[in-house]
């Protein structure tokens, strides 16, 4: 069966521009050269630290930024060459929930209008079936109908981001991205909407792209794990090979940095300096000036990704030089 | 031994929607040399406790209602601010979480730390730059000299919160105060900055670690107090309380983090939410949301002591002895 999303060596690159004629002086590379496929009914985790190009890569998928070259398959039509009727219509079925559930709601909107809006636009309802639907959705969510005629100002953090699930899934998506859906939450309140991310993709099959930080929270929800790195994918591979067995060194360090109860952090690679800028990606492997693994050839190389010599069957694939050895 | 002891402090806020308990009744005490976390979800009073301790609560709209900060038999709330200024920054020095808003978008860096020592050392000017110089190199910064020379926004987030680091430490103090100082940093920064607080920090400097992150506390404090809806819940020494809860919402904390349960298993939550700070419930305020709660919760109960422990719930046993 083909995979339900299929990114094709993506990228998306923000020119800068300088001076009174705004000359492109050279490129942001947000999105380097991304290949990644999500199957039907499968969550797969994306994480990175903040500036390796996640968003951007959601973005540009759902065609909100511009990509450079490379196709995304989606149910078989690429999305960066369909337009008008077309694009609106497979947008349909691919949904994102944002970080912020404050700024992704309409502020003017009531509860009904926000979660039946795009049912309108897709002409899937009538108006006077407006509060029906509205209030079926809430129930998928665990919200009370009581909520129908509020304004989400109305709402805590947690609600909200379940008003921003509802309204994904108004449309009856087969796939939803979620960008840090969680990560704005309290720990108690996002176990709440955890869970609720867990009950409806078995209610609904629905496929998750599920973009976050949190390592945790990504080994909860997702059946295979993509680690970036500076706008590239660094590893790839069953979520328990990933965080429980990492391979890359990036990957290594980043399991190693995080502190958990029940684990002292004296076994912590703690990894030297900072993020290099995307405008000016290190030559090779984009990872080798931290690197503590790093060797004279990896500045000069760029490491495919690919599978590991002593694991061929297991789907993972790894983006370094060193990788059999270290 | 105690070096500061906040007793009974009550902070209020007024709000559009009225007045706001961020704080009651609070009482803590640190030790020289230990590190204590202060846990809590976001509202619930772990801020504005640590701002009180300097005296940094806006007022208006804050007022501090009641309560006494002692440190070396004095008391910080009470005290004129030129005593006060003299505390600040070096006897007691605090570190927030976004170093962009702490340090002066206009100064350079170099001149903003060798200010703070000219402020309070007997030092000419060359020698405060080249200690301040002195201190980035020790906070892992890769060009002293040019961060000297750069401006807070020339830096990254981490670089930054390095040069907080270094100007918090600098002064030798003995309480260094600690707002969720990596927060807005990625964990392979965070982990980095961790290292540097545990390596600069001398032995008997105390830390007073603000954080949401139950995992940071497990491995940079030895004693934790937990807060929820203004008040304090639990304290403990960390192994314990990790080991045993003895709060119920310590317990669901705990149990609410996905680390703790099998990949893909339902996470349990704690059911609704923290009650408004306009309107308290009477009696416990975890009471509606704890699946422990009997008729006695009506009652507000006090922090109850059990061996090294205290916690504001009446299911536990002051008397641990006679606990079967």
């Amino acid at each position: 069966m083909p995979p339900l999303l299929s990114i094709r060596d993506l990228r998306t690159w923000f020119p800068i521009r300088r001076g009174l004629l705004a000359r492109t002086v050279g490129y942001v590379r947000a999105v380097d050269g991304i290949s990644l496929d999500v199957a039907e009914r499968e969550t797969l985790g994306l994480v990175g630290e903040s500036g390796c190009g996640k968003t951007t890569l959601a973005r540009t998928v759902l065609r909100l930024d511009p990509a450079r070259s490379g196709e995304v398959f989606f149910e078989g039509r690429d999305l960066l060459r369909l337009s008008g009727r077309d694009l609106n219509c497979a947008r349909r079925r691919l949904q994102i929930v944002f970080q912020d559930p404050f700024a992704s709601l309409n502020p003017r909107l009531t509860v009904m209008d926000l979660l039946t809006e795009g049912l309108l636009h897709h002409g899937l309802i009538r108006r006077r079936q407006k509060a029906e639907a509205a209030a079926a959705l809430l129930n998928d969510v665990g919200l009370s109908p009581d909520a129908l005629h509020r304004y989400p100002h109305e709402f805590s953090g947690g609600q909200r981001q379940r008003l921003s699930v509802a309204r994904a899934l108004s449309l009856r998506p087969r796939l939803v991205i979620c960008d840090e859906a969680v990560s704005a939450l309290d720990v108690s309140v996002q176990a709440q909407v955890l869970n609720l991310l867990l009950e409806l993709r078995e209610r609904h099959g629905l496929a998750y792209l599920f973009i976050s930080h949190d390592l945790s929270v990504v080994r909860h929800l997702s059946h295979r794990v993509a680690v970036m790195y500076l706008g590239r994918i660094v590893e790839l591979g069953r979520a328990s090979d990933v965080i429980e067995r990492p391979r890359h060194p990036y990957t290594r360090a980043l399991v190693s940095a995080i502190p958990r109860v029940g684990c002292d952090g004296r076994s912590r690679i703690v990894l030297q300096g900072d993020v290099p800028s995307p405008a000016n990606p290190p030559p090779g492997c984009v990872f080798h000036p931290r690197c503590p693994c790093a060797v004279p050839r990896c500045s000069q190389t760029t490491p495919p990704l690919e599978p590991l010599a002593d694991e061929p069957d297991s789907g993972r694939l790894v983006a370094c030089l060193r990788a059999a050895e270290i | 031994m105690t070096l500061l002891r906040i007793d009974d402090l009550t902070v209020t806020f007024q709000g559009d929607e009225g007045l706001v308990t961020a704080v009651e009744r609070v009482s803590l005490d640190i030790a020289p040399g230990e590190a204590l976390g202060l846990v809590g979800e976001s509202g619930c009073g772990k801020t504005v406790t640590a701002l009180s301790i300097l005296c940094l609560v806006p007022r208006p709209p804050g007022r501090i209602v009641s309560g006494r900060i002692w440190f070396h038999g004095r008391d910080l709330l009470s005290l004129p601010l030129a005593e006060l200024r003299a505390i600040r920054g070096r006897a007691i020095s605090m570190i927030f979480q976004e170093p962009m808003t702490a340090l002066s978008p206009l100064q350079r860096i170099g001149r903003q730390l060798a200010e703070t020592l000219l402020l309070h050392r007997p030092l000419s000017r060359s020698e405060a730059r080249r200690c301040a110089m002195d201190w980035l190199r020790r906070v892992g910064i890769p060009d002293p000299p040019a961060a000297m020379q750069s401006y807070p926004f020339q830096l990254s987030g981490g670089m930054r919160q390095r040069v907080m680091i270094a100007m918090a430490l600098m002064l030798d103090p003995e309480l260094l105060i600690a707002d969720e100082p990596t927060t807005a940093l990625d964990v392979t920064i965070q982990a980095q900055i961790f290292d540097l607080i545990r390596a600069r920090r001398r032995s008997d400097t105390a830390l007073l670690l603000i954080t949401h992150d139950l995992g940071v506390v497990w491995e940079m404090c030895s004693r934790v107090a937990v807060m929820y809806a203004g008040e304090i819940v639990e304290t403990a020494p960390a192994a314990d309380l990790f080991r045993q809860p003895l709060h119920p919402y310590t317990a669901a904390l705990l149990a609410s983090l996905p680390a703790l349960v099998p990949p893909g298993a339902r996470l349990r939550p704690i059911p609704g939410q923290v009650p408004s700070p306009l309107a308290y419930p009477a009696g416990c305020r975890f009471r509606e949301r704890c699946p422990l709660a009997f008729e006695r919760c009506a009652e507000h109960p006090p922090l109850r002591q059990a061996a090294q422990r205290l916690a504001r719930c009446w299911l536990v046993n002051e008397d641990p002895e006679t606990t079967p």
